[in-house]
């Protein structure tokens, strides 16, 4: 067997891609103008939100423990409500998150030392949005209410255990818990997958639309040398937009590379091959560029955003949906791509995710491979 | 306008359309597939959060404690360890999202009534989970130091305050209530909007335009000839998913169904007006793709409220997600199917969308018209 000749093939496309500058451009900024507005638009913390408090009682115990929210620092904004009714036109607006009804007997029973029974009403069409808000007023109240039991205690001559158990959370990797540390890794794995099959799913569709690949087939260059030779330039391509993106991604939102160079590049390397294979093999499947782009959009964007880790938790999934996770090559290398950048984690931490990916590159070159070989004859 | 030459052209686009034995599969399969995985995966609700136990005391009082952890439902305890240096590791290795460490004496200052301290350790790099993960936490631990100030006082009620949630719209705040009618926008801007622009921008790119420009055929009837399979297409979709919603997600729709129909093709018409702009500045399909993905597809996408929150973001993007067709259309469907509100809520979005829709469509159609003469 003679030895794989790709260069000729390589300079072919790289000459395609430099004569396109568009195209390169494109390729080349995207990725960094991507991370930049979707860093800043990423962001699950909810803190600015409105809530209303209705006090049925309005008593001073009553208003002192509405006056808690209205000095929270979790909301921007909380309504003072007089009649009820009004709720209803709040939440449908989307004015108000939470509305906190205090029964009228809640300064009675807290007077008397007994249990009261705060309403909270939460508008629950943003479920990850009312879930949070419902910690924060949980919390509030809580302290609250330990407060009031301490009072209780105190009155009645009783020793003060208020606080029974000392909880003291400890928050690694990511202290501040912000949303920019976990989010950018995964951005980094959406972008470059999108980018790579993009930048690929067309390559040889496009010869087959406009008629060159009858060159290609008169050509002595063999199906594999084909599929490396376009492979080559695009994955040059994406490894610059990579740097850039990290760049980006330490200057705008300092996240900081904590582990091995050597090993971001490596698998970074890993992932962009595999990738390139499916654009490639969407690419000699597709019969037209349209379906090309179809194919491409729903075989990438939904399943990376979705069921790779990048947004929405995969231990959370029903079992079948885990399973067809272990299909999305991005669930690996995020799972890599934090290890090595947010926890500065060795090899043995995701060895086995690396092998996956492997697994992926070669079979997506190599299934492209035969479909080329296919194509061809 | 002739009658005669566009149902002619139809004809011909349809005859394309069918043609293409893998384009419709995927038209009106993938939207299906992609809306169900969805429905399943797209949730932030947390419920096995896996633990690692260190209990360094072994006493009655730390086994009831880490007891609660497991009977709540929202932790499984995966590794019980003696060795505290061991926590690390399961940590840095992916193996368990928190570690629980309780200390020495921790029994025996309960018992003596002292504060009895515990010690968590989470794994911040998912901050989202991390934050849900320690309000349960957070949440187990307050009932368990409750149940002892009850213990302590002998059972008497101590005046606590309890909460009552109602959640209004979504009782079990399942987060697929609140993606799946937001599918709905996604895969219509997807499939319209891409669609659109690839038909022409073939046309271009192997030159039967121009074929097309030396007919008879007005450019309007020619602008028509090629949205309408699209609109058909786009309008197939919209029954296909709101039908899976109803039915399989049982995702009720509250609203009024002509409203939001009318509301939706208000919408098509800002998504086909930018198929339409995009064929305008493309000569390749390539350029097409790209430009619809990087510049439409993504922004709208994260900046449209689709699965982030509008009011945490910049003030300045903020105010560019007024510009986002898909911003104020995602608004209507949530609206519209999740709390049943009409037009007196939605008149506003509506609006806008219908501006916009003219807006777009108009400039494109007139882009489009001179670049053919």
């Amino acid at each position: 067997m003679q030895a794989l000749n790709i260069m000729p093939i390589v300079r072919k496309e790289f000459r395609q891609i430099r004569r396109d500058r568009r195209a390169l451009g494109v390729l080349l900024l995207i990725p960094s103008m991507m991370l930049i507005m979707f860093g800043y638009a990423l962001n699950f913390d909810v803190k600015h939100s409105n809530v209303a408090v209705y006090d049925e009682d309005n008593s001073k115990t009553s208003r002192e423990f509405a006056q808690l929210f209205f000095t929270s620092e979790y909301f921007d904004y909380a309504h003072r409500l007089t009649d009820l009714k009004t709720v209803n036109e709040l939440v449908d607006g989307e004015n108000v998150r939470a509305v906190i009804v205090i029964p009228s007997d809640f300064s009675h029973n807290i007077a008397e030392g007994k249990d009261v029974a705060v309403q909270i009403i939460v508008d629950g069409t943003n479920s990850n949005a009312a879930t949070t808000v419902l910690g924060y007023v949980g919390a509030i109240i809580q302290q609250y209410s330990l407060k009031v039991m301490a009072t209780t205690f105190y009155r009645r001559g009783q020793q003060q255990v208020v606080r029974p158990i000392d909880l003291r959370p400890r928050i690694w990797y990511n202290p501040e818990l912000r949303s920019a540390k976990f989010l950018v890794p995964g951005l980094i794995a959406f972008i470059l997958m999108l980018t790579a099959v993009v930048s690929t799913s067309l390559a040889v569709v496009r010869e087959w639309e406009t008629g060159t690949v009858e060159q290609i087939i008169v050509s002595p260059a063999k199906p594999v040398e084909l599929i490396l030779g376009k492979t080559v330039p695009y994955t040059i391509i994406a490894l610059i937009a990579t740097v850039t993106i990290l760049v980006a991604g330490y200057v705008l939102f300092d996240v900081q590379i904590k582990g091995s160079f050597l090993l971001l590049f490596v698998v970074t390397l890993v992932f962009l091959i595999g990738s390139l294979g499916l654009g490639l093999l969407i690419s000699t499947i597709a019969g037209t560029q349209q379906v090309a782009f179809m194919i491409a959009v729903i075989a990438t964007m939904l399943p990376t955003f979705i069921l790779s880790g990048f947004v929405f938790p995969i231990r959370n999934m029903p079992p079948i949906i885990q399973a067809i996770t272990y299909l999305i090559p991005a669930r690996y290398f995020l799972v890599a791509l934090r290890s090595i950048i947010l926890k500065g984690a060795g090899l043995s931490a995701f060895w086995d995710q690396l092998l996956y990916l492997v697994a992926f590159a070669l079979l997506t070159l190599g299934a492209s491979s035969a479909r080329m070989r296919k194509l061809l004859h | 306008m002739n009658l005669q030459r566009i149902i002619a052209l139809l004809k011909k686009e349809f005859g394309q359309l069918f043609k293409d034995k893998k384009l419709l599969p995927i038209v009106f399969v993938a939207p299906v597939v992609q809306l169900i995985l969805l429905g399943y995966a797209a949730s932030f609700d947390i419920k096995n959060i896996s633990l690692a136990l260190c209990d360094l005391d072994k006493t009655k009082e730390s086994r009831e404690l880490a007891e609660k952890f497991v009977t709540s439902g929202y932790f499984t305890i995966e590794y019980a360890t003696d060795d505290y240096g061991t926590i690390a590791s399961y940590l840095d290795n992916n193996k368990v999202n928190m570690a629980l460490v309780i200390p020495h004496r921790f029994g025996d200052q309960i018992l003596r009534r002292e504060p009895a301290s515990i010690q968590v350790l989470v794994d911040g790099s998912e901050g989202n989970t991390a934050a849900l993960s320690m309000s349960y936490f957070n949440q187990i631990v307050g009932q368990y130091s409750n149940k002892i100030i009850t213990d302590i006082v002998g059972g008497r009620p101590v005046g606590g305050i309890t909460t009552e949630v109602r959640a209004w719209y979504n009782p079990e705040l399942r987060s697929r209530n609140y993606m799946v009618p937001a599918m709905l926008a996604l895969i219509l801007l997807i499939t319209t909007m891409n669609l659109t622009a690839m038909a022409i921008v073939r046309e271009k790119e192997i030159g039967t335009l121009e074929q097309l420009m030396v007919t008879p055929i007005h450019p309007w009837e020619l602008i028509l000839g090629k949205l309408v399979p699209f609109i058909i297409i786009g309008a197939i979709d919209v029954v296909v998913v709101l039908l899976v919603m109803v039915f399989w997600f049982d995702i009720p729709i509250l609203g009024s169904i002509p409203l939001l129909i009318g509301l939706t093709g208000f919408f098509l018409l800002t998504t086909m007006g930018l198929g339409l702009f995009v064929s305008t500045i493309s000569h390749t399909q390539q350029q097409a793709m790209m430009v619809s993905q990087f510049f439409i597809l993504q922004p709208m996408m994260y900046i449209s409220g689709f699965s982030l929150p509008i009011e945490n973001m910049p003030p300045f993007l903020q105010g560019v997600s007024w510009l986002v067709p898909m911003r104020h259309f995602l608004f209507i469907v949530r609206s519209l199917i999740l709390k049943g509100v009409g037009i007196t809520d939605l008149w506003l979005q509506g609006s806008i969308l219908l501006l916009m829709g003219i807006v777009v469509l108009a400039a494109s159609i007139l882009r489009f018209r001179k670049k053919l003469d």
